[in-house]
């Protein structure tokens, strides 16, 4: 057999180029795509995060000021949604109440992520000793009420917008680590990471470059819905009383107007709307993008 | 099985332990100096005056010794002084008490019971109405904020149609029997036990939802069908019995996040325990309440998890024998 003869397989598809392979995260966007909730989630949170970011120097009554008449309801002067025990106007605080509130869930959740993957990587990576220490730690800050404790961390240190993302951080990341840690003990004993290994890869680098990336998908939706209960953890505080006293919160509305709830019920029904929306948007996105890197696991 | 309790013990003497210490370390951490802020109260003093007081408080001996001075007080009962009340942290902690145990157990009977029993309907029957409204439910419980929530019930059932009191545990006229006052708390823990288990029940209905709907696709699930034995009898003896595993464990070690709950809810109706308590503490600045109610909190939870893995061990005889 000659080797002029020899046809290569792909002489037939010659002509036409081979389809593209398709990306994971392309193939999980269009998953992502074709689910109704998860997308219209994506949109309602998008729309609060543009208003977020572009409503206060559009809207520019300030959330602080008297404008009118205290306790005026909806739809009965220029201002949209009313005003609260103090006159301010409600939906003023809402646009600027939003930018606190996002601020505050996106940097916890980040902390959070970022605790939970260090101290799950290691303990799962390394095994041992180091694990048995890490997971005593981590079962130490389960035990603790985390309300609670960030209550007390925030009184101590001054309810600043940093003090209140470091205490929720510092009391949410412990499912986060035990995730991590699964998935570092699964992936820790496949093959490629014994081949990376073989060929003199440090530890440094089987944790960061080899590991972490195959762990990331289940990361990734824990980090998305973590935002969410970001969001509801500092409402609760601020309702509580600790919130910054220089930035208006959709948690501090709330717990500003709860006494006068006989008087004005939308002082309070339009802040937990906005939390119950945002947090809802999130979830829904979380669970589509679940479905879509795990479709396995779909319907439950 | 005796030593695996024993060790859980020990375990739970440790956590309680590393809590006091965080507890004291958090005190010494935090900015600000109790010296100053009482000579700032004073109107001032002369140096020996405050270096008297610092040893009246045991301020000037090394942190090891301060801190051995504090374990101590706290294993004979004594968590401080409240700063605001000028009375024992450990006399508020037991008038408080009550009313929380109280609240958080009813709130999580019922939310585990119905929770249980929603989630089992829906994983029998996937595109059910009920397997819609655990979906719903637990997105709801999940993303709407456990206070704002009681607000809203208040508004709806306290005052648009008053038919449950707004807050409070007890209405002003004392009731004069015993069985009038058990009636009366009654009537006042229904919105608050109402609102405390709607986010559990979210949680378990889903939950057991999924622990129901893996037992379901289990061998022995499949053997004792396969033996033809009656439909219910497969449900309600083989399947249930292990998909509550996984409801009991969480119950343990979701306690510490009931109680901040019991938090939220407690401010919302003035329920008079140890999360009204929290929240006063708060307003004034009584840092030694608040700590206090940490650490018994967590001696709650600790508590709890023993309780929950006692009974898991009772439930599961695979356990017992490893």
């Amino acid at each position: 057999m000659s080797v002029t003869d020899t046809t290569p397989p792909v002489a037939a598809t010659a002509g036409k180029p081979l389809p593209k392979p398709v990306s994971p995260s392309r193939q999980v966007w269009q998953m992502f795509r074709q689910n109704h909730s998860a997308m219209i989630g994506l949109f309602i949170l998008f729309a609060i995060i543009v208003i977020s970011i572009f409503g206060p120097s559009l809207y520019t009554v300030s959330p602080r000021d008297m404008v009118w008449m205290p306790l005026t309801p909806p739809g009965q002067s220029e201002y949209l949604l009313g005003t609260d025990y103090l006159g301010r106007d409600l939906l003023a605080g809402l646009i600027n109440g939003g930018r606190v509130t996002i601020t505050i869930g996106f940097s916890a959740a980040v902390l959070t992520i970022l605790i939970g993957v260090t101290i799950g990587a290691l303990a799962g990576f390394f095994g041992g000793r180091v694990d048995n220490v890490l997971m005593r730690v981590t079962e130490f800050f389960q035990v603790l009420p985390n309300l609670l404790f960030a209550m007390v961390v925030v009184m101590l240190f001054s309810p600043s917008l940093i003090n209140i993302a470091i205490a929720i951080g510092i009391v949410s990341w412990t499912s986060t680590a035990r995730l991590t840690r699964a998935e570092f003990l699964k992936i820790r004993e496949m093959d490629y990471v014994k081949a990376e290994r073989s060929i003199g890869a440090g530890n440094a680098r089987l944790i960061w470059k080899v590991i972490l990336p195959n762990a990331a998908p289940p990361l990734i939706v824990v980090a998305a819905l973590s935002i969410g209960s970001a969001i509801l953890f500092e409402a609760g505080l601020s309702f509580l009383g600790l919130s910054d006293p220089n930035a208006m919160s959709w948690g501090r509305m709330i717990g500003d107007n709860r006494p006068y709830i006989l008087d004005s019920s939308w002082g309070v029904t339009f802040p937990g709307i906005a939390i119950f929306l945002t947090v809802l948007a999130i979830s829904l996105v979380g669970d589509g993008l679940n479905d879509a890197i795990n479709p396995k696991l779909r319907q439950r | 099985m005796l030593t695996g309790l024993l060790r859980k013990l020990a375990n739970a003497v440790l956590l309680l332990f590393a809590v006091l210490v965080l507890n004291f370390a958090l005190i010494h951490i935090a900015p600000g100096d109790p010296v100053e802020a009482l000579v700032g109260e004073m109107g001032g003093a002369t140096p020996e005056l405050i270096a008297e007081l610092r040893e009246s408080f045991g301020l000037d001996k090394p942190l090891y010794v301060q801190i051995g001075h504090y374990l101590g007080r706290v294993l004979q009962g004594d968590l401080g002084y409240s700063t605001y009340y000028d009375q024992p942290v450990t006399y508020l902690i037991a008038e408080r008490i009550g009313p929380t145990l109280l609240l958080v157990t009813v709130a999580l009977l019922w939310a585990i019971v119905i929770g249980t029993i929603l989630g089992v309907f829906s994983a029998q029957r996937r595109n059910s109405w009920i397997s819609h409204l655990v979906t719903v439910l637990s997105l709801a419980g999940f993303s709407a904020p456990v206070f704002w929530i009681g607000i809203m019930l208040i508004l709806l059932l306290s005052v648009a149609f008053p038919i449950l009191p707004i807050s409070g545990m007890t209405s002003t006229e004392a009731a004069t029997s015993t069985i009038g006052y058990i009636l009366d708390v009654a009537h006042h823990l229904v919105l608050p036990a109402l609102t405390l288990g709607l986010i559990y029940l979210a949680f378990y209905s889903r939950l057991s939802r999924t622990s129901m709907l893996e037992v379901l696709e289990t061998d022995y699930v499949r053997t004792a069908r396969a033996k033809g034995l009656p439909k219910r009898l497969v449900i309600y003896k083989h399947a249930l019995r292990n998909a509550v595993l996984p409801v009991v464990t969480f119950a343990g070690l979701q306690f510490g996040q009931v109680i901040s709950g019991a938090v939220l809810v407690e401010t919302v109706f003035a329920w008079p325990g140890l999360g009204t308590l929290a929240f006063e503490s708060i307003l004034r600045r009584d840092t030694p309440t608040l700590l206090g109610i940490l650490f018994f909190s967590a001696l709650m939870v600790v508590v709890m998890n023993l309780l929950t893995d006692f009974i898991y061990r009772r439930i599961d005889p695979r356990i017992k024998a490893t």
